[in-house]
This record gives C-alpha cells, sequence and structure tokens, in this order.
C-alpha cells in the first residue's frame, strides 16, 4: 500500500487533533464541568466539614457526668439598682456576674470558680419561663476556673432569673457508640448476604458454564429425528413430572399425618434407593444386556425416584416441624433452628420444580435415543417420511412454546398470534430443517445451546446488580434478601462466562485420553475437565465473594440491604461522622477480603 | 485384527489432504512402526483408527468391526479395546496416578459408579498390578504432575493396559523423552507385545528405534503410503522417498 504523501499526513492529523477538540469540548458541556462552584467559599467550607468528619469516624462515646450551677440576675437592674454580692467562701463550685445586673443586650462577665477542671459546656440563659437561652459556651482551666464574657438576651422581666453553667465530664472509659454497633451489625449482614449470593450463584453458574464452553459443546451432534422427539418430549416429561410430584406429595401427606411412619419414610426410603440403585446399576458389564433386564431396570430406576421424592417430601416437613420447635428451645441458638425449618421449606419448594424438569430431562434424552435409532435403523422412504414428519412436528411444538411464552409476556389472548401463527410459522420451519438435512447431515445441537446460553449469559451479565436489586426488591420486599437475589443473579451470568472461559482453556490432551479410553461424554467431563478446572473454579469464586461484598456495600442504596442502608442514612441526616464509620468499616472488609481471597486462590492452585 | 482401506482426511477449512487414500492390513499380534517427517500424517493416522478425528472418507475394520459406521455407544465399546499413548502423556495432572490408571477402565464401568469415583475393587486391583507392572506401585497416591516425564509415561502405558486392549496406538511415545528413558518406554510396549500379543501400532521419529523394535514399517509422507515392509529394506533410496532428497541419515 502507498503511504500518502507527507503534506496530506500533517493535514490529516491535523484534522485528527481537531476532533478531539471537538470531542472533549463536548465532554465539558455535557459533564457541566464547573470551576466557579468548586472554588466558592460555601463549598468549599462543607467540603473541608465532610472530609474533617470522615476522619473522626463515631466509633466511641463516653458516658458522661452533668454538673450545673446557678446565679440569679436581674435584667434589667431593679429600681435602686443592687450591690455586688460578696463571693461565698466556699469549695462548692458558684457563679460570679459583674455586674450582678444590667440592661438586656448588654455583655456581662460570667466567672466560675471550684469546677471541675478541664470541662467545657454551655452557659445558658434561664428566663421565668424555663426555656434555656444559649449565651455562649465555658470551657474551665486546670484549676476548675473561667471567665467569660456574654450578651444578655432581650428578655427584660422585674423578678430575678438565673444564668445557668452547665459542665459535662467524661466517665470511665470509652465504649463502642450506638453508631458502631449498628455498623458492625451491618457489615455482617453484609458479609454474609455476599456469601449467600456468592454461594447460590456457583452452585447454578458451574453446570451452566459447561455448555457456554465451546470445547465441549462443539463436538455434540445430532440427528433431526433426535432433535424434534426431543423437543416434543421435554414439555410432556415436565408436565409429568410436575403431576406426578404432585400426587407423591399429596400420598406423603398421609405418612405425615403419624410420626412413626414419616421417620420410618426418611430413614428407609434411602436405604430403598441405594438397594435399587446396587441392582440395576451394575459396576461393569462385559456385554451389553438383554432388553428385558434394562427395561426391568428402568423401572426400578423409576420406582426408586418416586421412593426418593416421597422421602424428600417427608424428610421436608420434619426439618420444618422439627426446626419450629428447635426455635423456641435452642434460645441464642434458635436461629439455627429456623435455618433448618427455612431449608425444610425450600426442600419441599424446589421438589416439585426439579421432578418436573428431571422427568422432562429423562423423557427429552429417552425421545433423543429414539430419533437416534430411528436413524441408524430406518432408511429410505420410511425414514424419509419419518424424518420430515417429526421435523415438522418438532418445529410445531417449538413454535407453539415460543408462542405462548410471547402470549404471557405481552399479554396477548388472540390464538391466531399465539397458537395458529407460531405453529405455521414452526412447522415451516422444521419442515425447512428436514429438507436441509435431507441426506443425514447432522445438526450442531451443541453449539446452537452454546449460543443461546451465551447470549442469555453476555444479556444478564450487562444489567448491574444495583439495577436488578430494584427489581428484586419489588418482588421480596425490601432488605437484604433482595440483595442476595440480585448479586446471586448478576454472578450467575458473570460467574458462566469466567468459568466457561476457563472449560475452554483447560489442555485438551487429557481430554483425548479419556475419550480414548471408551469413555461417554459424561465420564470425560468428569474426569477430564473437572480435575483441570477446580484450581481456576476456587479462585474465581472467591474473585466473585470478594465482588460481591464490595457490591453488597452499595446494594442498600437501593433497598437491597446491608451497610449501604445504614451509610445512606446517615449521608441523608448530614451525619458525616456517622457515614464515616460505615465507609471505615467497607474498607476494611474490602482490604480483608482481598487479602484473604488472594491467600486463598494461591493455596488452591 | 486391523484393516485401513483407503482413508482419507480432509481437515474443514483445507484442500489439503492429511491422508491419502491409506491403505494397509494390520495381522495380530504384530509390532507395526509408523515413520514420516513431522506433519506428515502420522498422528491423523492413529487418531483416524480411534475416530478421535472422523476420517473424511475411507473404511476402517477393527477386528470384524466397521469402525467409521460405528455409532456412539459402539465406538465406545470399540474404543475401549484399543490402548493409546500420547507424546506428551496426556494425563490429569491434578489426579492421582491410581485415577489416573484406573481412568483407563472408564469404558467398562457403569457411567453411573464412576460419576462417584467409585470402581469396583477388582479394578481397583488391577490397576495396583498394572502400576507395578511398570515399576510405579509406590507412586500410587502421588499427584500425576509430581512425577518425571518418563514416569508420566509409564502411567500412561498402565491406562492403556487397563483397557484389556486387544491394540495399543503409541502416538510417538518417546519423543519427549532422552533416549535412555525411550527405550525403557519402548521395552514395556516390546513386553506388552511380545507377552501379551496385543498388536501395537506405533509412531516414531528414529529410524533406530524402528529397527530395534518393529516388526514392519509403514511409512508416510504427505498423507501418501510409500513404504510398507520390515525395516531392513529401507535402503538409502527408499529412505530418501520417505524423508525428502535433502534427508541425511543420522541414526
Amino acid at each position: 500500500m502507498k503511504k500518502p504523501s507527507s503534506p496530506m499526513r500533517s493535514v490529516r492529523l491535523g484534522l485528527w487533533i481537531v476532533v478531539g477538540l471537538l470531542i472533549y469540548a463536548y465532554g465539558f458541556q455535557v459533564t457541566n464541568v464547573n470551576l466557579d462552584e468548586i472554588q466558592s467559599e460555601t463549598r468549599q467550607t462543607r467540603l473541608q466539614r465532610i472530609i474533617r468528619a470522615l476522619f473522626r469516624p463515631d466509633l466511641f462515646e463516653y458516658d458522661r457526668e452533668e454538673f450545673q450551677v446557678t446565679v440569679p440576675v436581674y435584667v434589667p437592674c431593679p429600681a435602686g439598682g443592687m450591690e455586688p454580692a460578696a463571693p461565698p467562701t466556699t469549695s462548692d463550685p458558684y457563679l460570679v456576674v459583674t455586674p450582678p445586673c444590667a440592661d438586656p443586650r448588654t455583655d456581662v462577665t460570667v466567672e466560675g470558680f471550684n469546677f471541675e477542671p478541664n470541662t467545657e459546656g454551655p452557659l445558658n440563659f434561664i428566663p421565668p419561663s424555663g426555656v434555656s437561652l444559649k449565651m455562649t459556651d465555658v470551657a474551665t482551666d486546670g484549676e476548675g476556673h473561667f471567665v467569660v464574657s456574654a450578651r444578655l438576651p432581650n428578655r427584660p422581666e422585674t423578678v430575678e432569673q438565673t444564668i445557668r453553667a452547665v459542665t459535662r465530664r467524661n466517665v470511665g472509659l470509652p465504649h463502642f457508640s450506638p453508631n458502631a454497633i449498628n455498623t458492625w451489625e451491618k457489615i455482617i449482614e453484609t458479609v454474609f448476604l455476599a456469601l449467600l449470593a456468592t454461594t447460590l450463584a456457583t452452585a447454578l453458574a458451574v453446570p451452566i458454564s459447561f455448555f457456554a464452553a465451546r470445547n465441549l459443546m462443539k463436538d455434540v451432534t445430532t440427528s433431526l429425528t433426535s432433535v424434534a422427539l426431543a423437543i416434543i418430549a421435554w414439555p410432556v416429561g415436565i408436565w409429568l413430572g410436575a403431576l406426578l410430584a404432585g400426587w407423591l406429595g399429596m400420598g406423603s401427606q398421609r405418612l405425615m399425618a403419624n410420626v412413626g411412619l414419616q421417620l420410618g419414610g426418611v430413614v428407609l426410603s434411602p436405604l430403598l434407593i441405594w438397594g435399587a440403585a446396587r441392582w440395576a446399576v451394575p459396576p461393569e458389564e462385559k456385554q451389553a444386556p438383554r432388553r428385558i433386564i434394562r427395561w426391568a431396570r428402568m423401572a426400578a430406576m423409576g420406582l426408586a425416584v418416586a421412593v426418593g421424592l416421597v422421602g424428600l417430601f417427608l424428610l421436608a416437613d420434619l426439618a420444618s416441624d422439627w426446626g419450629t420447635l428447635l426455635r423456641v428451645r435452642l434460645g441464642v441458638f434458635g436461629f439455627l433452628g429456623e435455618f433448618v425449618a427455612d431449608l425444610g421449606d425450600i426442600i419441599s419448594l424446589l421438589i416439585a420444580p426439579i421432578a418436573a424438569i428431571a422427568t422432562g430431562a429423562v423423557l427429552g434424552s429417552l425421545a433423543g435415543r429414539a430419533g437416534q435409532q430411528i436413524n441408524e435403523r430406518l432408511s429410505g422412504a420410511p425414514w424419509l417420511a419419518l424424518h420430515y414428519g417429526l421435523g415438522t412436528v418438532g418445529g410445531a411444538v417449538l413454535g407453539l412454546l415460543i408462542g405462548a411464552a410471547i402470549g404471557w409476556l405481552y399479554e396477548i389472548a388472540n390464538p391466531l398470534y399465539i397458537r395458529t401463527l407460531p405453529v405455521i410459522v414452526g412447522a415451516a420451519g422444521g419442515l425447512l430443517m428436514a429438507f436441509r438435512t435431507r441426506h443425514r447431515r447432522p445438526i450442531g445441537i451443541g453449539l446452537t445451546i452454546y449460543y443461546i446460553v451465551r447470549t442469555i449469559l453476555n444479556a444478564v451479565r450487562s444489567i448491574e446488580a444495583l439495577i436488578v436489586a430494584l427489581v428484586m426488591v419489588v418482588w421480596v420486599g425490601l432488605g437484604p434478601f433482595a440483595g442476595s437475589l440480585a448479586l446471586a443473579l448478576h454472578s450467575i451470568a458473570a460467574g458462566g462466562k469466567l468459568y466457561s472461559e476457563q472449560v475452554e482453556s483447560i489442555m485438551a490432551g487429557p481430554l483425548e485420553a479419556i475419550k480414548a479410553s471408551g469413555a461417554t461424554r459424561l465420564q470425560t467431563i468428569i474426569y477430564a475437565v473437572i480435575p483441570q478446572i477446580i484450581p481456576p473454579y476456587i479462585s474465581f469464586t472467591m474473585y466473585r465473594w470478594d465482588i460481591n461484598v464490595r457490591m453488597s456495600t452499595i446494594i442498600g442504596l437501593v433497598g437491597g440491604g446491608g451497610i449501604g442502608f445504614l451509610l445512606q442514612q446517615n449521608m441523608n441526616l448530614l451525619n458525616y461522622r456517622g457515614a464515616s464509620a460505615q465507609i471505615l468499616a467497607i474498607a476494611i472488609v474490602v482490604a480483608t477480603m482481598d487479602y484473604l481471597s488472594s491467600r486463598l486462590r494461591e493455596r488452591a492452585i | 485384527m486391523l484393516s485401513v482401506h483407503k482413508v482419507t482426511k480432509i481437515y474443514e477449512g483445507t484442500a489439503f489432504r492429511a491422508l491419502d487414500e491409506v491403505t494397509f492390513d494390520v495381522p495380530k499380534g504384530q509390532f507395526l512402526a509408523v515413520i514420516g517427517l513431522s506433519g506428515s500424517g502420522k498422528s491423523t493416522l492413529l487418531r483416524c483408527i480411534n475416530r478421535l478425528i472422523d476420517p473424511t472418507s475411507g473404511r476402517i475394520l477393527f477386528d470384524g468391526l466397521d469402525v467409521t459406521a460405528a455409532n456412539d455407544s459402539e465406538l465406545r465399546r470399540i474404543r475401549r479395546r484399543i490402548g493409546m499413548v500420547f507424546q506428551h502423556f496426556n494425563l490429569v495432572h491434578r489426579s492421582s496416578v491410581l485415577t489416573n490408571v484406573l481412568a483407563g477402565r472408564l469404558g467398562y464401568v457403569n457411567p453411573a459408579w464412576s460419576f462417584l469415583n467409585r470402581f469396583p475393587p477388582e479394578d481397583v486391583a488391577n490397576a495396583h498390578k498394572q502400576l507395578a507392572r511398570v515399576g510405579l506401585s509406590e507412586k500410587a497416591d502421588n499427584r500425576a504432575d509430581e512425577l518425571s516425564g518418563g514416569q508420566q509415561q509409564r502411567v500412561g502405558i498402565a491406562r492403556a493396559l487397563m483397557q484389556e486392549p486387544d491394540m495399543i496406538l503409541a502416538d510417538e511415545p518417546v519423543a519427549s523423552l532422552d533416549p535412555v528413558l525411550a527405550h525403557s518406554i519402548m521395552q514395556y510396549l516390546e513386553q506388552i507385545n511380545k507377552e501379551d500379543g496385543v498388536t501395537v501400532l506405533c509412531s516414531l521419529h528414529f529410524l533406530d528405534l524402528v529397527h530395534r523394535y518393529a516388526d514392519r514399517v509403514v511409512a508416510l509422507n504427505q498423507g501418501q503410503l510409500v513404504f510398507d515392509g520390515p525395516p531392513k529394506e529401507i535402503d538409502d533410496q527408499k529412505f530418501k522417498d520417505i524423508y525428502g532428497k535433502e534427508a541425511e541419515r543420522v541414526g
């Protein structure tokens, strides 16, 4: 490529500089850079106040003792004037006003004797109404003596009025201020909020990350018949699973009525499952078993799952009951009982959705295998008919599902838009796919899932946790629970992406070796992928916790609980010394987390 | 035992034939060396045999079973009878030596139990036996990356032996090792070949190793089979066919 001549290059450089200047000039304009304002005196004094307050966090305080000493005064002088009283000869504290009477709004000298040395407090004027009008502040010297000049207020009365000096003294040792105690409670809440969010997010992000790893997904291909059958089978399975869980839940209600049966169920069901698994899942087989045996085993495993579900229902109910009981009995450790009860509730909430999804997955994978069989066994016209037929039906079902989702989201009731059209479009798409794969070209289902998962992760990740918290606050109400849900959602997306990149960067050699030994895909993941990703996963999880602690300090700003709530409150009340304590706490926790996580990460490798 | 018929591999996105209609047969119990320059297609050929790489066309029969047409589960049943040893050993570094050896059993055990890292007791006993055979019984609980290169390759061999293989594919098993270790590893392969009657396909760089260990040689040049015969038949002319006009014999 020919370089432009040098005058041209100079002109171009000049143009770039002009463009740059324009960009920054506009930037200054829109960001309201205001130099006059930051130099104004009121702004600067405010800034000073805040900075000084920030360096004096409200953490400690003393109990205080108060001394009050009064002296009579006349404002104005009574007719005939007044003789100054002779100073008392006493070791008690007393005040002397000179002159002892004066006109309103004139200065008098107030002298204090025998006060506590080195104390301070206000000097007040008490009219007959009893309200105290502050005149000035006083501070005693080393001998408990002070002299101040103070102006009398405009309160002319004929009767005697009073000047009162109040001095306060710190008693005993300093102790934590209420602000410090609040800060402590909230920072603990913050750390645990972050811990819960991170745990929840990691548990979900780890499996998701495998679907977002290109190196694992790119080889996953299957036939159209498999995909179509799986698409049909998944919703059916989910529906069946939900139904099954419902029945079993009702059935286990009967068992719950009897404590003995309930306990027996909880203890027996794992044993039954173990036995069924031992029989139905033999450790090693040289020959593929006969079909009848395979069916029998599947039936046994199905039964075991049903028994397991009943066991879980019973366990959840048991935990719920006992937890409530323990909460009362355990006293200080009542939160343990509460935790057990909550766990029980969580289990009983999750059984139905998990059973539904698991049944969907089982039926989906069985259907996929059936599709594979069709592909291998059949050929010619029967295969072609099934291929086109299943492709069309699968597409139609997918269209129907998407239509239902759209109908729910946009509250469309018109069946033309949520049923007829999606079915037609889906069926046409399926037919097109069937036509394109009529020479048995495999479908890259792995990459399709990879792209879908990646897109969702990226979309969710780009929404700040602070904004997610706003939504969660609407859902579960103000408080740390909303905050942890918001952080969890954000962490799932961020963690899923980070983790999947770790999976993508593992060494391919061991993967190849395990595959070569005849391992299944899942075995390959467990024996070749997981050992390699444990150190980065631990380190990223620690890092995520670190980030979440930092995030949870501000998630309180939008009502997500934690220390941010306190911080915002103090800022709004202009209690900068209080806010300073919270900022200090955040700094300490973040620095500690930073240090701990880097140490743990070093150890994990 | 193994029949490779007109196998061609063209990697996606290229027009280059990494393998070009390669055809040969391997009888049971033979020690076959595969030689050729780097990039001549040795690794591709070995990986096509157990379909770690899918050949573009051609047919591979292993013990009468069509490897190229096998579906996933059939392929796994074939793969578990073919052990593989790699140039870079390909052990899982963070797992123990024993786990690495047991991984050779994954094609046999029930996936559900292996997910829980549970292997039948006889497999565990066998793993210890294989480790003893390669002289590493006391290293069973070490992490794989604590071992030296030669030790890692012996673990790789033990892993392949766990499969009770009928054939072993060795992809330049000694290229990352010094000459002394190279001979010790080759002797293990020879022992497996002679004593257990396991067919061995081994790609090699050094002709002296070929002369010392191989019953027969196939040579590849730019994906084409340019020589097939006993090692002693490789004269200067054949050598230049295999390694190019400018090549000098060093070994």
